[in-house]
C-alpha cells in the first residue's frame, strides 16, 4: 500500500528537503501577493501604482522573524477539518519574511506558544493537515528555530 | 462650505440573545429614533439599512425590509454591507444624500440576529474565498486574530494578562446602568482571568460575544433641523470610511498575509489612518476629542484603539488604563457605554450604536455613565475586507 501526500492547496508552497511559500511576483513592478492567485485567473497588481496584468511563481525565503502568536485552545468550526478528538490544541505564527510579506500559518506539531516570541526566527516546514479520500494532505507550518546555547537546555 | 449634518434622534433595541426575527429589533430602534427626534415617519424621505448576511434574503435587502415594516412611504432606500463598519458606511451613504441637497431627513437602521459560538464560513466549498481558506487551511478564528495583536502588545510594550483584565473590569462597570447593554455585571481581575484561555494569550471574558441588537439613527440637514425646532443639535462632523492604503502591513482578519512592503511600512497603519481622515473632515483634532467609544472585540484591541484614535503615543495605552484615565472621570473616558464588553457584537447595529451612545453623552443624557461636560466625541471600528469606519461628533 502507497501513501500519498499531496498539498491542500495546490500551488502555494513547494515540498521536499527546502519548502519554500510560492508567491506571485508581477513582471512589470515586482511587487509580491501571497496567497498566490489561481493560475486560471486574472491577476492584477495590487501596487496601485502598477497596472501590470502579468505575473509568474517566486519562491519566498524559507525563514523570517515572529511578527505573533497565539494558539487555538478550542476546536475552531467547520470548514476547519479535525483530527483528533478529543481536539488537541495548536499553536499559530504570524512571520515577517525578509521580503516585506508576514505571512500567517499554524506551528509545527510539538511547539506551542512557550516555544515562540515576537521578533524570534521560524522556518518554513511541510506537515501532514488532515487526510481524505485522496491520502495525505499538507501544509506549511512554521518551525521555531532553536538558537544554539538554548538548545542545550532543552 | 459646512459638511455637517444634525442627529435629530437615535434609538435603539436592548442587546441580548432574544432569538426574535431581526425586523423586529430593528423597527423598535428606528421607532425610537423617529420618537426621540419628533420627526413623523412620512417625513422620512432615505432610509438605508444595515445588511445582515445570516437572515436570508430580507437581510440582504435590509433598506426595503425596515421601510416595508415601517409601512412604505414612497422614500428611496439603501443597504449597505460594510461587514463590522456597516452602520458607518450607511450612514455616510444618508449624509452624503443630504449634503448632495437630495434629502432632507434620513433613517438609517442596523439590526442583526446572529447564531451561537464563533462566527464562521457560510457553507459551502470556497477554495478562493480567504475567509473560507483561514478556517480550512489555519483553523484561524477571529479571537485568534485578536490574540496576535494583543500577543504583540505584550511583547513589544509589556502589556500585562492584567491590563487586558482591567479593560473589561472598567467596561463592566460602565455598562452597569446602561440599559441597552446585555452584560450589566461588575466583573474582577480574577474572573477574567479564572476564564478559560480561548486564544493565547485572551481569554474569554476577554473576547466579546455575539448579540441580538438593533440601533438607528435619524439625520437631517442643518437647515431642516432649524426650521423644524432642533436647538443645538448633536452634529455629525465627520464620517470615515477610508480603505487601506497600499501596502497594509499589519495583518487583517480574515487574510493569509500582508501586503509585500518592498519599500518599508507606510506612514500611518490602516487604523490610524481610519482616525486621521475623520479627523482632518472635521477639523477637529485628537486633543479635542472627550469621549471615546472603540471597538473592543477584544480588551486588547481597545488599547490598540485608543493609540490609532491618538489619543496616546504607540505603547502608551497601558499607562492611560493604569491611570484611570480611561475611566468615567478620568481624562478620555473610553467606551462609557460599556462596548462590546457588555453588549456583545450585532455586526451591522454597532457602528450606529456608538453614534447613539455619544448622542446621549453629548446631549448630556447618558444617566448612570454621563461623561461630564462632553461636547466632541469619536467612534472607531474597522470591518473586514478593508473597511474602515470612525464617526466624529459634536455639539
Amino acid at each position: 500500500m502507497t501513501t500519498t501526500s499531496t498539498p491542500a492547496v495546490a500551488g502555494w508552497f513547494t515540498t521536499g528537503d527546502d519548502p519554500r511559500l510560492v508567491a506571485s511576483r508581477c513582471t512589470t513592478c515586482g511587487t509580491l501577493v501571497f496567497p498566490p492567485p489561481p493560475p486560471e485567473a486574472a491577476s492584477f497588481c495590487r501596487n496601485p501604482a502598477c497596472d501590470g496584468e502579468t505575473h509568474e511563481p517566486a519562491e519566498l525565503s524559507r525563514t523570517g522573524r515572529v511578527w505573533s502568536y497565539t494558539d487555538a485552545q478550542y476546536q475552531p468550526p467547520a470548514p476547519y477539518v479535525p483530527t483528533t478528538d478529543p481536539f488537541e490544541p495548536f499553536a499559530l505564527a504570524a512571520v515577517e519574511l525578509p521580503e516585506g510579506l508576514v505571512v500567517l500559518g499554524q506551528v509545527a506539531a510539538g511547539y506551542g506558544v512557550a516555544d515562540l516570541a515576537v521578533g524570534a526566527e521560524a522556518e518554513l516546514v511541510v506537515e501532514t493537515l488532515y487526510a481524505d479520500e485522496s491520502g495525505e494532505r499538507t501544509i506549511w507550518r512554521w518551525k521555531p528555530v532553536v538558537e544554539l546555547g538554548e538548545e542545550a537546555d532543552q | 462650505m459646512s459638511t455637517a449634518v444634525a442627529v435629530a434622534g437615535v434609538g435603539m433595541h436592548p442587546w441580548g440573545k432574544w432569538g426574535r426575527p431581526f425586523v423586529e429589533y430593528g423597527v423598535h430602534a428606528a421607532r425610537a429614533a423617529l420618537a426621540d427626534s419628533g420627526v413623523a415617519w412620512s417625513d422620512v424621505d432615505f432610509v438605508v439599512g444595515g445588511e445582515t448576511v445570516r437572515n436570508g434574503y430580507a437581510g440582504y435587502v435590509a433598506g426595503s425590509t425596515f421601510a416595508s415594516a415601517l409601512g412604505w412611504n414612497g422614500a428611496r432606500i439603501a443597504t449597505s454591507y460594510a461587514a463590522c463598519a456597516t452602520g458607518a458606511q450607511a450612514l455616510d451613504t444618508a449624509r452624503a444624500r443630504i449634503l448632495a441637497g437630495l434629502s432632507e431627513v434620513a433613517l438609517v437602521v442596523g439590526a442583526d440576529t446572529t447564531p451561537k459560538g464563533f462566527l464562521a464560513p457560510n457553507a459551502g466549498e470556497r477554495w478562493t474565498d480567504p475567509d473560507w481558506l483561514r478556517f480550512r487551511l489555519l483553523g484561524m478564528t477571529n479571537p485568534a486574530y485578536f490574540a496576535l495583536y494583543a500577543r504583540r502588545r505584550m511583547d513589544l510594550y509589556g502589556a500585562t494578562s492584567e491590563d487586558f483584565a482591567q479593560v473589561k473590569v472598567k467596561n463592566a462597570k460602565h455598562g452597569l446602568e446602561n440599559p441597552y447593554a446585555r452584560y450589566r455585571k461588575e466583573v474582577s481581575v480574577g474572573d477574567v482571568l479564572g476564564s478559560a484561555i480561548v486564544s493565547d494569550p485572551l481569554h474569554l471574558l476577554d473576547i466579546c460575544a455575539t448579540s441580538d441588537g438593533a440601533a438607528a439613527v435619524v439625520l437631517t440637514s442643518l437647515d431642516y433641523a432649524r426650521k423644524h425646532g432642533l436647538v443645538d443639535p448633536v452634529r455629525v462632523e465627520a464620517v470615515s470610511t477610508v480603505t487601506p492604503t497600499f501596502p497594509n502591513t499589519v495583518i487583517d482578519m480574515p487574510l493569509l498575509a500582508t501586503d509585500h512592503a518592498a519599500g518599508g511600512a507606510p506612514e500611518r497603519t490602516f487604523k490610524e489612518s481610519i482616525a486621521q481622515a475623520a479627523y482632518e473632515e472635521a477639523g477637529i483634532g485628537p486633543d479635542d476629542v472627550d469621549v471615546a467609544e472603540v471597538y473592543d472585540l477584544s480588551t486588547a484591541l481597545e488599547l490598540d484603539w485608543i493609540e490609532d484614535l491618538g489619543l496616546c503615543k504607540r505603547g502608551e495605552a497601558e499607562v492611560l488604563l493604569r491611570a484611570g484615565d480611561t475611566t468615567i472621570g478620568g481624562r478620555i473616558p473610553v467606551n462609557p457605554s460599556g462596548g462590546l464588553a457588555c453588549f456583545g457584537e450585532a455586526v451591522p447595529a454597532q457602528a450606529l450604536a456608538q453614534v447613539c451612545e455619544l448622542t446621549w453623552q453629548l446631549r448630556g443624557q447618558a444617566t448612570g455613565r454621563q461623561v461630564d461636560g462632553a461636547r466632541v466625541g469619536i467612534t472607531a471600528n474597522q470591518g473586514l475586507f478593508g473597511h474602515g469606519s470612525s464617526v466624529l461628533l459634536a455639539r
